[in-house]
């Protein structure tokens, strides 16, 4: 085998963002949230990325606030790390090392230095058993630091981070787990134990799920596994406790939250409703319904205007004060099984494949974003368990993208399995597919494969099913049956068709049968038994003529259709094959002994292009080929098979994998760079006249620290402003009593400390220095604009 | 937060009723206007003048309808019984009515009092009609006889006593002054010619004749009479041409519609049926409330109007294009509140940025009790609905939410028998029945404990069983033919079929073939 050690296999979008809980920043403009490895910036009103805080070596566990800066945050991860980073510039600014797998992090405002993590006990770093230890941050001016210092707060908690919660002003910590409620007091240092008695029909049913404290009172709101909130009071004393029970949900409560200001309480669950209970009026409640999918976490921003709720769908939604939903942070929705395989839209190039229940999303390998959901099933979705649901199982794009078929299905216990095949014409105007035609029941039995003539003449659809049939479906004036084919009663499995589409093969177990699609007759039979047909592919472009097949007996064949005779064959036990639509070479994925290889080959030259042995744990089942917006130009032998696409693939654990050569890296890197401007800042007028000269006054600045040198006091006439104002024709400069101040400040000798009129924190300060001193009158909007430009690019003050 | 998603109602195939052009025209009448008149409609006539007002003969009155009026424009009530078959003058300027005190009078359509006054029937006079030269006027009575009766002088002309039965129909031809035609209770029609003494034509319709009408060619003849609709063909001295038998009460009026290509017949069957008169086949069908007792077309096929026995004048009018636009607009501007106008007729100009309003989706009455899972009350909701498939939609969601059981638990008798009668009216409807078997399980589960407390419930839940055995008796009649066709295309098919599908396909056929021997034994 040869090494390729330029290309790697990297993984590549589509990470989960509702692992933890969310944090909004205290201007409520980003939203983070830990994403795999990562922690992502993303802006709450334009839902976009902002930064991608990278460091971390493990999954990022949990973020929490910097209670001393609001412009940092921690992160915790697995990898046994704590760090401080500046969200708005995505810096990384500490490392805290701790040694143990954390699992989530929680900070105090009374604590100061001094975060309280999830590890597992330490003496045995294997068992299931976690306690809350407090780690004192050592103050030290290195970039990594070792933080040893810890001390356990509590033995035996629950490692979510939702089942422990701070109390009022940090003076004691409710956690929960199991039926045990435990408050430690701090200044104490004496826990309280509360326990639950198990019900006595349903087991432990009324088990804790999730904690959250009251911040201005003693009040504990404990959420419970058979969807009962418990509101905690009096826990001070081990005997006088009280508790108040409300009851809404159905299903568990899965996420409690108290508002900042500790009037409302919030509380979701798997019914997917937003609950606003009014705290001391628990009768009154306000209801969020129809958020998509099982609510997971919920966050506030603390100054109380936005929250945001996690769901299972992989989706963090903003929202206003309980009333409007304003924003929709969405990644790759990855359900337990991608039934309708991976596909590429041949418009928007988009991976499509199934997301929500019943919808079908495109997300842009490119920008790693979701593009849209498209609702195929167009039923109310009803969150509740145990019910069968409408599932998309099987979806195909025609060649150049015009039509959508699609495939739901649904199996209810005792009664007959529906089947509705949807056919979707592509909307120029909206830019989407819209429902064309629904066949119901286009199959007796489930559909196993369905796919489109890619010959440009025709509009045929070919849907394969158990019931032993092969439909063709014909694009006329409307939708029609045009063939109905079998062979022998056996049920077939794949179907394929040619890359011109004047064959189509159909595997029906272990014979291929070879069809014209023009006259409907069955031209050849072909068979390599032993071994039933797994899948069938024909080769492209100068290999058009091969037939590649793949049966279960661990056979790879190669049929030659000009002869009607078996090219070559090999023992593998390939469990994917995948044709580049770009070029002939197909990519086969090979379970070997728990861990999947892959090999890339073209079918007529027997020796392969590319193989990586190893390649993941586990069975590859889906795979494609995305074209590339921009080729490659490698010119190592090995690697060219990467220049035209891209080969994605999805692995046991749903993790979405591509291969990435070096030139490929050198470029995203260089791209990165050059997104590293600071976006942040609102464009008004006043930014687009005068934000290019701060920056530039930063840039000195920022010179003038890092060298000592360059540290001297600038003439004024050397100031880019002045210079600007001096050249410029006078009708299209802002007027003299606004400029004036400028030109007073450029004459002030300028501290290298935090200048005065960067400081938000000093707008009196700013009136001052705005008022021009020739009229003594205040000019308001341009000291309206002048103010809010500078607390918009305010700098950090570390 | 998304937007509740309304219960899915799937459009099915509609069976038999095929969008042909002859519908499309038929149908696009406004609904229809209704006005009570004394006694049953007997005759209704259209001016051939222009606003074509027209006549309508009811009771001892004769009203004149303008166009879109809905009040008499005119009344003529010199009558001193039931008045016939008004009847306007080719010019429209004299209207002509007969009268059960077996009078004749002459109206001037725009004066009062009768002109002429024709006396010399003996009984009621029912048919009245002008020559075509408009001088004369021809009568049948009940008496037996036709007469021609000459206006200018009020004379009576000549008189024809061929019948031997009431005289209730005839018309006069409108290319020669001397032609026309009667049709009597004798079961005769007869063509008479006032140069001639004598009829010149008989034909037998064999039932006793209601109406008769000429093609504007005047080569063929159209009567009806008992359930039979007759066309004879004059030019081949009156043999008849088609029989038609569409209505299953006396057909009572004829009409022709403006174009000629299309025949209308009322009956008292309260169908009034339109044949294409080329293939002479039924293309529309409308349906009225009582028996039809007389009919008209306005020229163009503006409007159709029909009179009932129950004394209710029906009148369609033709939809214009452009007064449904006119509608529209009417709509539009309409001023609810002084509110809601402001701003409405404001035109944006070119640069204007658009704010639209988010549209306020209507749901319907069981998707607001599904969205609030008021189950039960969503199911009562569809049952009350009309459309069997809104209903079995309806339960079909519940189904798929899983809450079908306690949708169809805790009804009382009255509700169970309903929710019975529907099953019983849609559960062998091949669109519902893999739904509302299972409803039908889950109300046997449920119900099983309360059989033999209620006597209606018991009766339906009978009612039931037995349709259910007669539909599956009735499958298996089915595939048993399916089975025998199979037979048959099996052995018709080119050999060199057979033996691409091997044995297998063979064996199934001979299995088939078997079990066709033992149902033909």
């Amino acid at each position: 085998m040869v090494a390729h050690a330029e290309i790697r296999v990297v993984h590549r979008g589509g990470s989960k963002i509702n692992f933890r809980e969310p944090v909004i920043t205290n201007d409520s403009r980003f939203l983070l949230c830990a994403s795999g490895e990562s922690v992502k910036v993303y802006s709450s009103s334009s839902e976009e990325c902002v930064h991608d805080l990278q460091g971390h070596t493990d999954l990022v566990s949990g973020i929490a606030r910097n209670p001393s800066n609001h412009l940092q945050v921690y992160s915790c991860s697995a990898d046994g790390t704590v760090r401080l980073w500046d969200f708005t510039d995505g810096i990384l600014i500490k490392t805290f090392i701790i040694g143990y797998p954390i699992y989530s992090i929680y900070v105090s405002e009374k604590h100061g230095g001094v975060v309280f993590v999830v590890v597992p006990m330490a003496n045995d770093k294997s068992s299931e058993l976690f306690q809350l230890v407090a780690v004192h941050l050592p103050r030290s001016g290195d970039q990594e630091v070792e933080a040893r210092e810890l001390s356990a707060v509590l033995c035996d908690v629950s490692p979510s981070p939702g089942a422990a919660s701070f109390g009022r002003e940090g003076e004691y910590v409710a956690a929960a787990k199991g039926l045990q409620l435990e408050v430690f007091f701090f200044k104490k240092q004496k826990p309280y134990r509360f326990f639950l008695k198990p019900g006595i029909k349903k087991g432990s049913k009324n088990a804790f799920t999730c904690v959250s404290c009251h911040p201005k009172e003693d009040c504990i709101a404990t959420g419970h596994a058979d969807g009962k909130i418990r509101l905690w009071r009096n826990f001070n004393q081990k005997k006088e406790y009280t508790y108040s029970t409300l009851h809404w949900h159905h299903g568990a409560v899965n996420t409690l939250q108290f508002t900042p200001e500790g009037t409302n309480l919030l509380s979701g669950g798997i019914e997917s409703v937003l609950v606003q209970w009014r705290y001391t009026q628990e009768n009154q409640k306000d209801f969020l319904p129809r958020l998509g999918a099982a609510i997971t976490h919920i966050a506030v921003s603390p100054d109380g205007s936005l929250f945001c709720t996690s769901h299972s769908d992989n989706k963090i939604t903003i929202i206003q004060s309980c009333v409007k939903v304003s924003a929709i942070i969405q990644g790759l929705v990855k359900s337990e099984g991608v039934r309708t395989d991976l596909m590429i839209d041949p418009r928007s190039k988009a991976l499509v494949l199934n997301g929500k229940p019943g919808h079908l999303q495109f997300y842009s390998l490119h920008r790693d974003k979701q593009l849209y959901n498209l609702d195929i099933v167009q039923q109310e979705y009803i969150n509740e368990e145990g019910l069968d649901q409408f599932e998309v199982v099987k979806a195909a794009f025609d060649a150049h993208g015009d039509w959508l078929a699609t495939v739901e299905e649904r199996r209810q216990k005792g009664s007959e399995l529906e089947i509705n095949l949807k056919l979707w014409a592509y909307d120029e105007q909206t830019q989407s597919f819209v429902l064309n035609t629904t066949v119901t029941a286009p199959h007796e039995d489930q559909i196993t494969a369905m796919c489109f003539s890619p010959s440009p003449e025709t509009t045929m659809l070919v849907t394969i099913s158990f019931d032993g049939h092969f439909k063709a479906w014909l694009l006329g004036a409307s939708w029609s049956c045009d063939f109905v084919g079998g062979y022998h009663l056996l049920k077939p499995g794949c179907c394929c068709f040619s890359a011109d589409g004047s064959l189509l093969a159909v595997g029906f177990q272990e014979v291929v049968t070879v069809w014209s699609p023009s006259s409907w007759e069955l031209l050849t039979t072909l068979s390599q038994p032993p071994g039933a047909i797994r899948d069938l592919c024909f080769g492209r472009l100068s290999c058009s003529k091969y037939l590649l097949g793949t049966s279960t007996k661990n056979q790879l064949c190669c049929w030659n259709i000009l002869t009607c005779s078996l090219e070559w064959s090999t023992p593998m036990d390939v469990s994917l094959l995948q044709a580049d639509p770009l070029s002939e070479n197909i990519a086969a994925f090979c379970s070997q002994s728990g861990c999947s290889d892959l090999f890339v080959f073209k079918p007529g030259e027997p020796r392969p292009l590319y193989s990586q042995r190893a390649l993941c744990t586990g069975k590859v089942q889906h795979a494609i080929f995305a074209p590339r917006d921009q080729m490659l130009e490698s010119c190592e032998e090995h690697a060219q098979w990467l220049n035209r696409s891209q080969l994605y693939f999805l692995t046991q654990h749903m993790d979405l994998m591509t291969f990435s050569t070096k030139t490929e890296e050198d470029r995203l890197l260089a791209s990165s760079k050059r997104l590293m401007v600071d976006n942040s800042v609102a464009v008004t007028p006043f930014y687009l006249l005068l934000g290019k000269h701060r920056l530039q006054q930063q840039q000195q600045q920022q010179e003038a620290l890092t060298n000592p040198m360059a540290e001297r006091i600038q003439l004024p006439q050397g100031s880019i402003a002045i210079k600007e104002l001096l050249y410029t024709p006078a009708h299209v400069l802002p007027s003299a009593s606004f400029l004036c101040s400028m030109f007073v400040r450029s004459l002030l000798i300028s501290s290298s400390s935090a200048r005065p009129e960067f400081n938000p924190e000093h707008p009196v300060q700013e009136l001052e220095l705005c008022r021009p001193p020739h009229t003594g009158r205040v000019r308001i909007p341009i000291l309206v604009y002048y103010r809010l430009h500078t607390i918009y690019s305010s700098p950090h003050t570390i | 937060m998304a937007s509740f998603k309304p219960t899915k109602i799937p459009i099915y195939p509609k069976l038999g009723e095929k969008v042909t052009p002859d519908t499309l025209y038929w149908k696009n009448y406004k609904a229809p206007v209704q006005i009570k008149e004394f006694g049953a409609v007997t005759s209704i006539d259209f001016s051939p003048l222009a606003p074509h007002n027209y006549a309508v003969t009811a009771s001892t009155r004769i009203h004149i309808y303008g166009p879109f009026s809905q009040e008499p424009v005119k009344t003529f009530t010199r009558f001193k019984d039931t008045a016939y078959s008004g009847k306007f003058r080719s010019d429209g300027q004299l209207l002509v009515a007969g009268c059960e005190d077996s009078v004749v009078r002459l109206f001037d359509v725009s004066g009062k009092v009768a002109l002429r006054v024709f006396k010399g029937h003996t009984k009621g006079v029912h048919v009245t009609d002008f020559t075509s030269d408009c001088y004369h006027i021809l009568t049948g009575s009940d008496d037996y006889t036709c007469r021609l009766w000459d206006i200018p002088n009020s004379t009576e002309l000549t008189s024809y006593k061929e019948h031997t039965d009431y005289i209730r129909c005839g018309t006069t031809s409108k290319l020669n002054r001397d032609i026309f035609i009667t049709g009597s209770y004798d079961h005769t029609l007869r063509v008479f010619d006032a140069r001639v003494e004598k009829s010149v034509m008989t034909m037998d319709h064999s039932q006793p004749v209601e109406s008769v009408l000429l093609y504007p060619s005047e080569g063929l003849l159209v009567s009806s009479g008992g359930r039979y609709v007759k066309v004879w063909d004059l030019l081949k001295g009156g043999q008849p041409l088609v029989s038609l038998k569409n209505h299953h009460k006396t057909v009572t009026c004829l009409g022709l519609s403006s174009n000629g290509q299309r025949l209308l017949s009322a009956s008292l069957d309260r169908h009034v049926k339109i044949y294409n008169t080329t293939n002479y086949k039924v293309v529309h069908n409308f349906d009225y409330a009582a028996s039809i007792l007389s009919l008209a077309l306005a020229p163009d096929d503006e409007s159709i109007v029909v009179g009932m026995t129950n004394g209710v004048l029906s009148i369609k009018h033709r939809k214009s294009p452009e007064e449904k636009q006119e509608v529209a607009g009417k709509q539009r501007v309409r001023p609810v509140y002084r509110v809601f106008v402001k701003g409405r007729n404001y035109v944006p100009k070119k640069d204007d940025f658009f704010v639209s309003k988010p549209v306020k989706s209507h749901l319907a009455k069981y998707d607001k009790q599904l969205k609030r899972f008021n189950i039960s009350k969503a199911l009562d909701t569809a049952l009350e609905n009309r459309k069997p498939d809104i209903t079995v939609a309806v339960m079909k969601e519940l189904d798929r939410r899983g809450t079908l059981k306690n949708a169809l638990a805790g009804r009382d008798e009255q509700n169970l028998s309903q929710l019975l009668n529907f099953l019983i009216g849609n559960v062998v409807d091949p669109r519902f029945t893999p739904v509302l078997v299972t409803a039908t399980e889950m109300i046997l589960d449920i119900y099983q404990a309360v059989v033999g407390q209620s006597s209606v419930v018991d009766r339906q839940l009978v009612r039931l069983q037995e349709l259910v055995e007669r539909e599956i008796d009735y499958q298996q009649d089915l595939l048993e033919v399916l089975g025998m066709l199979d037979t048959l295309f099996a052995t018709s098919l080119p050999r060199k079929e057979v033996i691409l599908k091997t044995s297998c396909i063979l064996s199934i056929n001979l299995h088939l073939v078997r079990n066709s021997f033992i149902l033909y034994l």
